[in-house]
């Protein structure tokens, strides 16, 4: 067959591409089970670090089983639900369902004596996917009807492809630690959310922190995605105790 | 003694970033640390150097009206293998460099050197001319991010460099290195400094 006909040449590339696939088959089964493992490990770290606890790659295992005592899914309602692994729920496929059909994960917590509540959140920035985990303190006294975690501890963002030196610095401290202390509910229990407001949140606000310059649109997603995470959780922050 | 000059030429005298001036896009974006860089680098030269080799040993079998072709896919399935290795054992690293591993594909010193080099040439010196050509872009590489992660955040290799006492006495990390426009100006003064010592480059 000469090497200038078309048959050769259509041989040839169908043979190569057999070849390739086969290849890439082989690699992708076989580096599986590493990959799925970095990233279970990575979500563990950013749970930890919700909760201000600094983890890296070898210490995260140990300390995760040290601080995070239990973790499940709930619904809407504030019920647990039997049977979803927390660990494999896609957020943002959740949070495409109406809010009533929601596996919400939750993960409780035991730090310093005190309990704690990690919820994970995820939205939409400028360019991409952003995504985070917020902890709440357990409240010391809750009177009936007043929800049991309402008190920000500790927030960890991280985003895929926002603006570096505007967006993309949701994932620093600077502007992750003004999060603590933050109240998402009011006085009332009435939910309430925590706003990222564009030129400078009121001091002495509970409810709203700084946004950052030139990272708007960013800021405003970052408010959108508390907001409709958490606003799905109110009820189980009420009921739990 | 020809065999060592397919390696050490890409180094100098035909340089891929400083001479030929390939490769500019991802030397930019990877540099402002040393750990990204590095790793860019072997992840480079690997892919380089199999490429190289593969259509090198097929070079008398590919069909001529799909070499183009032939070759991409080579290089895609060589790029997608470093991206994959690299999410499973350099986690970290891997996210720092997130689109640019799958940007290779399109680093024209690869397209450039099989073209150019792998497909009129034995097996052995191609692997090593892509071997050469991945070390010399690498060896800038190295350089930039040496040069920007130094005077951008004051460390190196992410181990702090520059005592505390320094920025107590008022010393500041330039931001500006950190930027990538300060990527293209360390690439201009590598190519100067490199010119002043090698006459050989200077064109009349």
């Amino acid at each position: 067959m000469k090497v200038q006909s078309n048959s050769y040449t259509f041989l040839y590339s169908t043979i190569v591409v057999l070849i390739v696939a086969t290849g890439l088959a082989i690699f992708s089964t076989a580096l599986r089970p590493a990959q799925t493992r970095n990233v279970e490990l990575e979500k563990k770290q950013n749970i930890l670090s919700s909760l201000r606890v600094k983890s890296d790659r070898a210490t995260v295992e140990k300390l995760y089983t040290e601080y995070i005592k239990d973790s499940y899914t709930v619904n809407y309602k504030g019920d647990k639900v039997i049977g979803i692994d927390p660990f494999k729920v896609n957020l943002r496929e959740e949070l495409k369902k109406s809010p009533s059909k929601r596996n919400l994960p939750a993960f409780e917590a035991t730090k310093n004596d005190s309990s704690f509540l990690v919820i994970p959140v995820y939205g939409k920035g400028l360019w991409g996917p952003i995504w985070g985990y917020m902890s709440f303190q357990k409240e010391a006294t809750s009177s009936e009807g007043l929800p049991h975690f309402n008190t920000i501890y500790g927030v960890t963002f991280d985003h895929k492809g926002e603006t570096p030196g505007l967006g993309a610095e949701i994932n620093q401290p600077f502007f992750q630690v003004p999060f603590r202390g933050k109240k998402i509910f009011d006085d009332e229990g009435v939910f309430v959310s925590v706003d990222v407001v564009k030129g400078g949140a009121n001091p002495i606000s509970l409810h709203e922190v700084d946004g950052i310059s030139g990272g708007t649109i960013t800021s405003k997603g970052l408010e959108a995605m508390i907001d409709s995470c958490l606003v799905s959780y109110q009820n189980y922050f009420k009921l739990n105790n | 003694m020809k065999n060592l000059k397919l390696l050490t030429n890409p180094l100098n005298n035909e340089n891929p970033i400083t001479v030929q001036v390939l490769g500019i896009c991802s030397a930019l974006a990877v540099t402002v640390q040393m750990k990204p860089a590095i790793v860019m680098a072997l992840s480079v030269t690997v892919v380089t150097a199999f490429s190289n080799l593969i259509i090198s040993l097929g070079r008398n079998t590919i069909p001529p009206r799909i070499r183009i072709i032939i070759q991409l896919v080579v290089v895609a399935f060589l790029v997608i293998v470093v991206d994959q290795v690299l999410k499973a054992y350099v986690y970290d690293v891997s996210k720092k460099l997130s689109v640019f591993v799958g940007l290779i594909i399109t680093n024209c010193i690869i397209m450039g050197r099989l073209e150019a080099f792998a497909m009129s040439n034995k097996p052995w010196d191609s692997l090593l001319d892509g071997i050469g050509s991945g070390a010399g872009y690498g060896l800038v590489l190295i350089a930039i991010s040496t040069l920007r992660e130094f005077f951008g955040s004051g460390s190196l290799m992410g181990f702090q460099v520059i005592p505390e006492g320094f920025y107590q006495m008022g010393y500041k990390d330039n931001g500006m290195m950190i930027l990538p426009p300060m990527a293209l100006i360390s690439v201009g003064i590598i190519i100067w400094v490199q010119r002043s010592f090698n006459k050989k480059l200077i064109e009349n």
